[in-house]
């Protein structure tokens, strides 16, 4: 029978359509049960590819006949081995293109909703490492918040809607993915922005994006203004797109809330986390709609695969959001942090400036889910 | 330590240090000693789970510039 190659964009269409899939992940436990590819409908088998190097016929009853079957591992190599011995047992089975290395780097642009004056708000959801971007365009001009670093993938979208790309900017200094917002901004005569109490090391010229800072994107002058929120770093940013959406950067998620402790002591930080979600974000209008940084199970993503939830409804129903005892918030986010990201003092430096690592290297420090978040 | 066999994996990519390094312990008798050289980051993590899984013992681990050395006793 037949080897199909499915890519990682057939893969998240999977994903966000909701479809089943039969994922055999051939990497060995540890990185299985450390990070994989979410599904809402997905079920998996995971079994070390050296552990099938004699045969697969042991496999062969658990693999289902009734829907697709795809052999995943870290780069592809091994995923084609095993989907060969598969195919010689006479069944049909797919292998990723590229392996998790290509599912953590893949970007689906989706559309989050319509701005005043024709314009539009597009969320790029990073499945794999659960990393979310965006871009408002409104009549010819764009702004870029919280890129990732493929860079292309923002300027060919640019390109493709007829945009010229104005404003570039990151809610804070990130510590689990690379940013593409400074390259972004050098390729194309953007400004950069960045928080100047995130900054204070780094080692190349940005605008400071400071309190009430405000942008206008377009003719019909889409306004992008920032609230400082500190929290998750002592810089974080939030912004306030056309009076209708709130991007929360690393402090408010779906169905969490940033962590405090990746650029310094979470002890220092826990009073200003506390501040940012019970004060400043209460005094905003309820009907915005909160659009994160980041998600961390598949569950906080919408029908549409959009990550985006009313604020008034995660006031309501987001656990950070409803501890009544500062003692008890400060344990939340203090004791029983899940583990750091992969690298990510690496990442800081790298987002610094300080170091500048090939693809490659790129591609390793940001294996992993992001793990920015605490429950 | 005695090393009864050298197998050069350097250069090769997933799976193929593994396929090789068991195919070359098949070849040892228990309690020989193979010394698997590999530079693929993959292996470092995979090699220890598959000689684990295998009943083998990794005895040492060096890397020398980009060179990754394991020493994995028969079981």
């Amino acid at each position: 029978m037949t080897v199909i190659k499915m890519t990682a964009a057939e893969v998240a269409r999977k994903v966000i359509e909701n479809k089943e899939l039969f994922i055999l992940d051939v990497r060995n436990k540890d990185a299985f049960e450390d990070w994989k590819i979410e599904g809402h409908s997905f079920d998996y088998l995971n079994i070390p590819y050296f552990d099938l190097l004699d045969g697969v016929d042991e496999i062969l009853p658990k693999l289902p006949t009734d829907k697709d079957v795809l052999v995943v591992c870290a780069k592809e190599g091994s995923s084609l081995m095993v989907a060969e011995m598969v195919s010689e047992a006479g069944r049909d089975v797919f292998y990723l293109e590229g392996g998790m290395k290509s599912w953590s780097a893949y970007l689906e642009p989706i559309k989050v909703g319509n701005l005043t004056g024709g314009g539009e708000l597009y969320q790029f959801v990073r499945l794999g490492k659960g990393c979310l971007s965006y871009m408002v365009i409104s009549e010819g001009e764009a702004a870029i918040i919280d890129a990732v670093r493929f860079t292309e993938v923002f300027t060919n979208f640019a390109k493709e809607k007829n945009v010229e790309i104005k404003h570039v900017f990151d809610t804070h200094l990130h510590a689990d993915h690379i940013s593409g917002g400074r390259h972004i901004a050098e390729a194309t005569g953007a400004t950069y922005y960045l928080p100047p109490k995130d900054a204070e090391e780094v080692v190349f010229d940005y605008t400071p994006l400071e309190d009430g800072l405000t942008v206008k994107v377009g003719a019909s002058q889409i306004e992008v203004g920032a609230l400082y929120s500190p929290g998750h770093t002592i810089g974080s940013t939030s912004f306030i797109v056309d009076s209708k959406y709130l991007l929360t950067g690393d402090i408010l998620f779906i169905d969490s809330i940033g962590r405090p402790d990746l650029a310094g002591l979470a002890e220092d930080w826990v009073g200003d986390l506390r501040e940012t979600l019970y004060r400043r974000y209460r005094e905003l209008a309820e009907d915005l709609i909160v659009l994160p940084a980041h998600f961390m199970i598949i569950e906080e993503l919408n029908e549409d695969g959009t990550v985006a939830k009313r604020l008034g409804d995660l006031f309501a129903e987001n656990h950070g959001l409803n501890i009544e005892s500062e003692e008890e918030f400060r344990h939340t986010v203090t004791d029983n942090l899940p583990p750091q990201p992969n690298a990510y003092e690496q990442i800081r430096q790298v987002n610094m400036g300080k170091i500048t690592p090939d693809n490659d290297e790129q591609t390793e420090m940001e294996i992993g889910p992001n793990r920015c978040a605490v429950r | 330590m005695e090393v009864n066999q050298v197998l050069d994996a350097k250069g090769l990519a997933c799976p193929m240090p593994i396929v090789r390094t068991k195919k070359a312990m098949d070849t040892l008798q228990l309690g020989q000693v193979l010394e698997v050289q590999v530079t693929d980051k993959g292996a470092l993590s995979d090699i220890p789970a598959w000689a684990t899984s295998g009943g083998h013992q990794i005895l040492d681990q060096s890397t020398e510039a980009d060179v990754i050395k394991f020493f994995i006793k028969k079981g």
